[in-house]
């Protein structure tokens, strides 16, 4: 579903943000992308759509992202951004998530449905018609999940989802991404939220892939988690696989 | 969050003028206008009765008439001009109550006040019976360029965002023992002024990619909108500028 090989970019300044890096994600496979801050988590999302182009080779679904192919690469890689306000920024909700699937070229009665069909999987159908700052937080990280999933996408790239969100709405959150049937990279550092959700963990630090199995594996290694500045929260522990 | 909220201008409710879709009020209260400032200011009965139609607009949308009041007294530093007029200007003079007042400066002061009376009443009945994104649809459909359309649209979407922000950094001042007092403030709030540029901005790239993440290509889709207006809601909201072009014509042919 998701291939990179060899992704080097450097930030205009000249220091290294992304340096070889190599990543398959299956279809339906959940990955967890860890590191810490400034680790290279963002710049990499920002290459699975094409936004930033570095050097190597990035395919989505077979579709390699090159500037001619763009249009297809940004229906077929969502990305969820970590500020729902950056996201949302047209006058209602439901205008909002018509953006990306208008941008495909849908109008009218097709549109509506998506846009519809998009907020009724992230419970906030009934929320159509309000303008997105009348929404609380929780809700404004839902409907940025809808802007995306109204696009179709073959895969979900989220952000940080759970930063900044309340207990409830963090695990209403959970609930939603766990119902979604799509391929998912979950950028975050929110190890327990990583574990809840994905089944895989790939662990991204100065800019090279530093460790990449199974989630399991990855959050009981705890010199590993110790070298990247990775943590459990106090008191958490992922029992090693027997 | 209230304060300067662009919504904050809006009366819900749910009357024929509510309903009515943007553009047609936007049109009915520009035409209502230029009809009120086009006729001369000897026309005074023509003037009463353009008031008959905007006291119309308030019973049929329902909205209580005195916080409407309240927000037309927006025009009260135009009115103490007026005031002033007709002492200043030069011309033939009139007694009254003791006072000499210039003549051609009465009818200058009555010209301001009945005329940006009636203007200020129609702008607010605008506001107050048409939300944000009607207006802004109306305009779209009125072919205001759409640079400008969605100039405000982001500025209408952005606003209470970075006033949230100010009034944090202002927060977050005063924790740390800002004075609040004006000419002490000035300098904390002017490189206050300064972060919130660059936090707009920064905002503003991170908006665009995500825009261009949805496959923005540099136009707005058009995508699914409030349906366009029909002929009949067009001959609603006619209403109110005929009745305005009718009195002119009678005032000025009789």
């Amino acid at each position: 579903m998701l291939r990179v090989r060899g992704l080097t970019f450097d930030y205009p300044d000249g220091r290294r943000a992304l340096d070889g890096v190599d990543l398959d994600v299956a279809d339906g496979e959940r990955v967890a992308l860890l590191g810490p801050n400034g680790a290279g988590k963002t710049t990499l999302v920002l290459h699975l759509n094409g936004i930033l182009t570095g050097r190597g080779h990035i395919e989505v679904d077979g579709v390699p992202v090159v500037r001619p192919r763009l249009a297809e690469i940004r229906q077929r890689v969502g990305v969820v951004f970590q500020d729902p306000d950056d996201q949302l920024f047209m006058p209602t909700v439901a205008a909002d998530v018509g953006f990306g699937p208008a941008n495909l070229g849908l109008t009218g009665e097709p549109l509506r449905r998506r846009v519809t069909e998009a907020l009724e999987a992230v419970g906030m159908a009934a929320h159509a018609d309000r303008p997105p700052h009348h929404l609380s937080f929780g809700q404004r990280r839902r409907v940025a999940v809808a802007t995306v999933l109204a696009m179709r996408p073959r895969v979900l790239v989220l952000d940080e989802p759970s930063s900044n969100l309340d207990p409830a709405a963090r695990r209403e959150l959970a609930a939603i991404l766990r119902g979604l049937r799509v391929t998912m990279l979950m950028v975050t550092h929110d190890l327990p939220y990583a574990w809840e959700l994905c089944d895989r963990a790939v662990v991204l630090d100065a800019g090279r892939i530093a460790a990449d199995g199974p989630i399991r594996d990855v959050l009981s290694d705890a010199p590993l988690l110790a070298a990247h500045r990775l943590e459990l929260p106090y008191g958490y522990s992922v029992p090693p696989a027997t | 969050m209230t304060a300067g909220h662009p919504d904050a201008l809006y009366v819900p409710g749910d009357s024929p003028v509510h309903r009515l879709p943007g553009e047609v009020k936007i049109v009915a209260v520009v035409l209502y206008v230029v009809t009120v400032v086009a006729t001369p200011a000897t026309e005074v009965a023509a003037f009463a009765g353009y008031a008959a139609p905007v006291a119309a607009v308030v019973i049929v949308s329902r909205l209580d008439p005195l916080p409407l009041a309240r927000r037309a007294l927006i025009e009260v530093p135009f009115l103490l001009l007026a005031v002033l007029l007709p002492f200043l200007s030069t011309g033939p003079r009139v007694e009254w109550l003791g006072l000499t007042l210039s003549e051609p400066g009465l009818w200058a002061a009555w010209n301001i006040v009945a005329k940006a009376t009636l203007g200020v009443w129609a702008a607010v009945l605008l506001a107050a019976t048409t939300d944000v994104t009607s207006l802004l649809t109306g305009l779209q459909r009125l072919r205001c360029p759409t640079v400008i359309v969605q100039i405000v649209t982001f500025m209408v979407r952005y606003v209470h965002v970075l006033l949230d922000e100010a009034h944090r950094m202002r927060i977050a001042r005063l924790s740390r023992g800002d004075d609040p007092r004006f000419l002490w403030q000035v300098r904390a709030t002017a490189a206050g002024f300064g972060a919130l540029f660059l936090r707009a901005f920064e905002r503003g790239e991170r908006v665009y990619v995500a825009m261009l993440s949805r496959g923005y290509t540099g136009r707005m889709p058009v995508g699914a909108e409030r349906p366009a207006a029909r002929v009949r809601e067009w001959a609603a909201g006619a209403l109110l500028p005929a009745t305005a072009v009718t009195i002119a014509v009678t005032a000025t042919v009789a």
